[in-house]
C-alpha cells in the first residue's frame, strides 16, 4: 500500500489511487457540514475501495459521527462532493442512502426487539405478493444471509430480544446485506462484544470483504484496527489530517500524533500558584457496579480539580453518577466530609453539598420551555419559599446574580432557556449549583456542544470556583481538557482506573494510549 | 418541544432553504425568544391561548344569540344562562383542576369518574348519613385522597403505567361502588349536603363559589407553590428534576392524591344536585376532564399548562352542551362537535408551537 499521504486542512485531494486492491467506490473531497456554531466537518477527504477494510480514527469531537450521518443521508453536506461508484450523490433521507447500497451499522442497534430476525432484517421491504408478506420466503432468504455471514445457527423466526448482544449485531448486518449494501458503516462494533465475539465479528467482516463489500470501520481500539483494518484515515477537528494510512504498519505514535494537538487553542486558565487545596471533601472506596466499572477509589479535596479521562463506555459517566446516587453502588463506598452517603440518593447527595452537571444537558438537565431562572433555581427554590410559597423576585434576583457573574447572554433571566446557545445553557445547568451551598461539584462532559468561546468562560468558571474552594469532579472525553483544566488526573479504561497522576506529569499522547490500547475487555467486569 | 430552534443566525453555509420556511423560523424565534410575556413575567404563552380560549366562547356566544336572538334579548335570560352553564360545569370544572396537575406532572389519570362514583356511594351509606353533612364530606374527601395514593403509590412505587394503573382502577373503583350500594340508587337523606347543590349566594349558585375556590386554590398552588414548581418540573423532565434533588416519585404520588381528593369535592358536588348516589355515576367524566385539559392548552406529554386554560376548556364544553339544549338539537350532534373542538384545538396548538411549515414538514415525512 502506498498513498501515505498525509494531508492538513482544507483543499488536498487525497492520495493518489494506489494500482493494487479494489476500485474506489467512496470518494469525499473537501466535505463540509456545519451547525449553528461548530464546523463539525471542515474539509473531510475519504477514499474508500471495494473489498477493503478501511479504519476512521479521531478522538471525540473530531467529527466520526457526523461523517457517517452524512453518508447515511442523515445529515446534507453543506459543501464539497460525495461520489458513490462513480456518480455525485446526495441523500436525500437514510432509506435513500440504503437503497443504493450503504448500510450504517450503529453502536446502538436499531432493531426492533418484538419482532423475529427475519422481519428485522427485512425491515422496510418485507418480500410481498398481493400486499401479503411472503414470510416463507423471507424466512429461507433470511437463513441464506445468516449462513453468507456464518450463522445459520440463529433462527430466522426467534424474537430480536432473546438474542445476544453480538446475535443482534449479526441481525444488523443481515439487514445490510437483505438491502444488497455495498458499503457497511460500522460505529465502533467491538464496544458491545466480550472478547471471543470480537474475534468471531472480524471473521464476518472478512467474509464480506471476500465478497467485495467495502467496511468503514470505527473504533478506538488501535489493535483491533491493526488486525482488521486496511487502511487508515485520521480525523482531527473535522478534517482529514491522514489519508489512507496502511492500518498495520504506520506506528502507533505516527496514528495518535495526528490526532492529537489541537488546531484550535484552547485556552486554560492558570493554575494557582500557590496550592490552595484544603481538606479531603469527596472520599470514594472500591465502588463497582457490574457491567460498569470496579473498585474504583478516588478522592477530591476542596479546592481542587480532578479530572477523569476515558472513553464513552469506559464507565466514567456511570461513576460520576454513582457518586452522586443517581445509580446505586452495588460495593463501596461515597464518603462526603468523611461521612458516608446513602447509595441511590440524589436527595442525600444534594443535602452534603454535591450538585451535577450532567452528561446530556437538554434531557437530563433542563426544562428547555421554562424561563433561565426557574432553571438556575431547580434545585434551590425551595429554600426561598416561604410556608410553601415560592418567591419569584427573589429567585430572579438570585438568578441574575450568577447570570452576571457567569456573563450568561442573554442576561434576560426570563427568556426561555431552549432560546439560548449551547454554552450558555451548560452555564445555566453550572449557575445552579452555585447557589445554595455547594462545595462539591461533579461535571460530566461540561463543555460538550459549548463553542470555542464559552469554553474559555466556562473553563475560567471552573477554576473560579476551585479557588473558592468548591472541589469539582470532571469528566471529558476531550484528553486536552482534561489535562488543560484538572490538577489531578485518572486515566479510566473499561471499567477500571489504569492511572492516577497529577496533570504535570502526563501529555496528551501518554492518556490517549492508555485511554485507547489495551482494548478487549481483558479483566473487565463481565 | 424537545429541540431548540436554532437561536443563532443561520449558518453561513447552509443549503438552500425556502424562503417562506426561513421566515416561519424566524418568525417563531421572533415570538418565542422574546420574554415570555409582556404582562405576567410567567406563562405568557398560557396566557395568550387562553385569550384564543375566550375568543371561542364569545364565538360560542354569538352563535347562541344568532339562532336564539328571542331568548337572547331578554339580559335577564342571558344572566341565568350563564349561570346555569358554570353550575353544569362546576363538578366537571373541580375534576379537572386535579386532572391538570396529573397531567403537567406527566401522567394521566383515567380512574377520576369511578373515585366520584366510589366516593359518591361511600358517603352516602346508610352508616355514613348517620354522622350527618360533616361525616359525609369527611368520608368523600378521604375516599378519594385514598384511592388516589393507591394510584400514585403504584404509578410512583410499583413503576406501572399511568394509563393502566388507572384504568385498572376505573374498572375495580366502580366494581367496589357498585358491590357497596349493590346496585342500589342510594338516596341522600341529608338536606345540608341537598343544598349545597341548590342554595344560592348572592344570586350565584353555590356550585359555581366551590368550582371558583378550587379553580383558585388551583392557580395559587401550580404559579406560587413550591408544590407547582416540582410539579412542572417532574413532567418537563424527570431526570432532571430528579437530579436536582427533587423526589420525582413522592412527588408523583402527591398529584394522584391530590387528583383524588379533587374527586372527592366532586363527588359531594354531584351527590348533591341528584341527591343520591350510584355505581353508575360520573360516568365518562374522566373523557370530559382529559379533553378540557387537552383543550386548555396543557401538553399531554407534560410540563406545560393551565388551570385557567382547563376551566375555559371546560366552560366550552358546557356552552356546547348548553347551545344544543337550547335550540333543541340532539345529544348526538352535539357529541360530534364536541370531537371536533378537540381535534381543532390540538392541531391549533401545534401549529402555533412548531409554525404551520413546520407542521406541514412533519406531515409530509411521515407520510413519504
Amino acid at each position: 500500500m502506498t498513498g501515505n499521504d498525509v494531508v492538513s486542512g482544507t483543499g488536498v485531494s487525497p492520495a493518489e489511487a494506489p494500482a493494487e486492491g479494489g476500485e474506489v467506490v467512496l470518494r469525499l473531497t473537501d466535505v463540509v457540514k456545519t451547525f449553528p456554531g461548530v464546523r463539525a466537518l471542515d474539509g473531510v477527504q475519504l477514499e474508500v475501495r471495494a473489498g477493503e477494510v478501511h479504519c476512521l480514527l479521531g478522538q471525540n469531537g473530531a467529527g466520526k459521527s457526523t461523517l457517517i450521518k452524512v453518508l447515511a443521508g442523515v445529515h446534507r453536506p453543506d459543501s464539497g462532493h460525495v461520489e458513490w461508484r462513480g456518480e455525485a450523490v446526495s441523500f436525500a433521507n437514510p432509506q435513500a442512502a440504503m437503497r443504493s447500497g450503504i448500510a450504517t451499522i450503529y453502536q446502538e442497534l436499531d432493531l426492533v426487539e418484538d419482532l423475529s430476525v427475519a422481519e428485522n432484517a427485512f425491515l422496510g421491504h418485507e418480500p410481498r405478493r398481493f400486499g401479503f408478506i411472503r414470510r416463507g420466503h423471507m424466512a429461507s432468504r433470511t437463513r441464506q444471509i445468516l449462513g453468507r455471514l456464518g450463522h445459520a445457527e440463529i433462527p430466522p423466526n426467534r424474537m430480536v430480544r432473546a438474542l445476544p448482544a453480538a446475535g443482534k449485531q449479526v441481525v444488523s448486518m443481515a439487514r445490510a446485506l437483505s438491502h444488497e449494501a455495498r458499503l457497511i458503516i460500522m460505529d465502533e462494533p467491538s464496544a458491545v462484544l466480550a472478547h471471543d465475539e470480537v474475534e468471531n465479528l472480524f471473521r464476518i467482516i472478512r467474509e464480506l470483504t471476500a465478497q467485495g463489500i467495502a467496511v468503514i470501520y470505527i473504533s478506538h481500539r488501535l489493535e483491533e484496527i491493526r488486525e482488521i483494518g486496511d487502511r487508515v484515515t485520521v480525523l482531527k477537528d473535522g478534517r482529514t489530517t491522514a489519508a489512507n494510512l496502511p492500518a498495520r504498519e504506520t506506528p502507533t505514535s505516527d496514528l495518535v500524533s495526528r490526532m492529537t494537538g489541537r488546531t484550535i487553542e484552547y485556552v486554560f486558565p492558570d493554575r494557582p500558584t500557590e496550592s490552595v487545596v484544603g481538606d479531603d471533601l469527596l472520599q470514594v472506596d472500591g465502588l463497582t457496579r457490574s457491567g460498569e466499572f470496579a473498585d474504583v477509589s478516588l478522592s477530591v479535596r476542596a479546592g481542587e480539580i480532578v479530572g477523569i479521562a476515558g472513553l464513552v463506555g469506559s464507565g466514567r459517566s456511570e461513576v460520576l453518577e454513582t457518586i452522586y446516587g443517581a445509580r446505586t453502588a452495588e460495593a463501596g463506598s461515597v464518603r462526603m466530609a468523611g461521612r458516608a452517603l446513602r447509595p441511590g440518593s440524589v436527595g442525600a447527595a444534594v443535602k452534603a453539598g454535591m450538585g451535577m452537571a450532567p452528561e446530556e444537558r437538554k434531557s437530563q438537565a433542563l426544562l428547555l420551555g421554562e424561563p433561565i431562572y426557574r432553571n438556575v433555581t431547580l434545585a434551590t427554590f425551595s429554600r426561598y419559599a416561604r410556608f410553601g410559597f415560592t418567591d419569584a423576585s427573589r429567585e430572579r434576583a438570585e438568578a441574575d446574580r450568577i447570570a452576571e457573574n457567569l456573563e450568561m447572554r442573554p442576561r434576560d433571566v426570563r427568556r426561555a432557556v431552549r432560546t439560548l446557545s449551547g454554552g450558555n445553557q451548560q452555564k445555566v445547568v453550572v449557575g445552579r449549583w452555585l447557589l445554595g451551598d455547594t462545595k462539591l461539584l461533579l461535571l460530566d462532559e461540561p463543555t460538550r456542544g459549548v463553542d470555542v468561546g464559552a469554553r474559555a468562560e466556562l473553563y475560567q468558571v471552573i477554576r473560579q470556583l476551585a479557588a473558592q474552594g468548591v472541589g469539582v469532579l470532571l469528566v471529558s472525553s476531550e484528553v486536552p481538557e482534561v489535562l488543560g483544566l484538572a490538577d489531578r488526573v485518572l486515566v479510566m479504561r473499561e471499567g477500571r482506573v489504569v492511572r492516577t497522576a497529577p496533570a504535570g506529569e502526563l501529555d496528551e499522547d501518554t492518556v490517549l494510549d492508555l485511554v485507547m490500547a489495551g482494548s478487549l475487555m481483558e479483566g473487565a467486569p463481565a | 418541544m424537545t429541540d431548540s430552534p436554532p437561536t443563532t443566525k443561520l449558518p453561513a453555509q447552509s443549503p438552500p432553504v425556502d424562503p417562506a420556511e426561513t421566515e416561519a423560523v424566524g418568525g417563531r424565534a421572533a415570538a418565542g425568544v422574546g420574554r415570555l410575556s409582556w404582562w405576567h413575567g410567567d406563562g405568557g404563552e398560557g396566557a395568550k391561548r387562553n385569550l384564543a380560549l375566550i375568543g371561542v366562547l364569545l364565538a360560542l356566544f354569538v352563535i347562541g344569540a344568532a339562532t336564539r336572538s328571542d331568548l337572547y334579548s331578554n339580559p335577564d335570560w342571558v344572566w341565568a344562562n350563564m349561570l346555569s352553564i358554570l353550575k353544569l360545569a362546576s363538578v366537571v370544572g373541580v375534576v379537572t383542576v386535579g386532572m391538570t396537575f396529573v397531567i403537567i406532572g406527566g401522567g394521566i389519570d383515567l380512574s377520576v369518574g369511578a373515585i366520584v362514583a366510589l366516593a359518591g356511594v361511600w358517603c352516602t351509606t346508610v352508616a355514613t348519613q348517620s354522622f350527618g353533612a360533616g361525616g359525609m364530606i369527611f368520608t368523600a374527601i378521604i375516599v378519594g385522597i385514598a384511592v388516589g395514593l393507591v394510584n400514585g403509590t403504584l404509578i410512583a412505587y410499583g413503576r406501572l403505567v399511568p394509563f393502566i394503573a388507572t384504568l385498572a382502577m376505573l374498572v375495580a373503583a366502580r366494581g367496589l361502588a357498585a358491590e357497596i350500594s349493590q346496585k342500589q340508587t342510594q338516596i341522600s337523606q341529608n338536606s345540608t349536603i341537598n343544598g349545597i347543590a341548590s342554595t344560592d349566594l348572592l344570586g350565584i349558585p353555590l356550585l359555581v363559589y366551590i368550582l371558583a375556590a378550587v379553580v383558585a386554590a388551583g392557580w395559587v398552588l401550580l404559579n406560587r407553590t413550591t408544590f407547582g414548581r416540582r410539579t412542572v418540573a417532574v413532567g418537563g423532565n424527570p431526570e432532571a428534576a430528579r437530579l436536582a434533588g427533587i423526589n420525582v416519585r413522592l412527588h408523583t404520588l402527591l398529584l394522584y392524591a391530590l387528583s383524588g381528593l379533587c374527586c372527592g369535592i366532586a363527588a359531594i358536588m354531584l351527590t348533591a344536585q341528584a341527591t343520591s348516589a350510584q355505581a353508575a355515576m360520573a360516568n365518562l367524566y374522566e373523557l370530559d376532564a382529559i379533553a378540557a385539559v387537552i383543550i386548555g392548552g396543557t401538553l399531554l406529554s407534560g410540563g406545560r399548562g393551565t388551570i385557567v386554560g382547563s376551566l375555559l376548556g371546560v366552560i366550552i364544553f358546557a356552552t356546547i352542551t348548553n347551545l344544543f339544549a337550547i335550540n333543541g338539537l340532539s345529544t348526538e350532534a352535539q357529541n360530534m362537535v364536541k370531537g371536533g373542538i378537540i381535534v381543532a384545538a390540538v392541531l391549533i396548538q401545534q401549529i402555533q408551537f412548531g409554525s404551520l411549515s413546520q407542521f406541514f414538514r412533519r406531515n409530509r415525512l411521515t407520510t413519504s
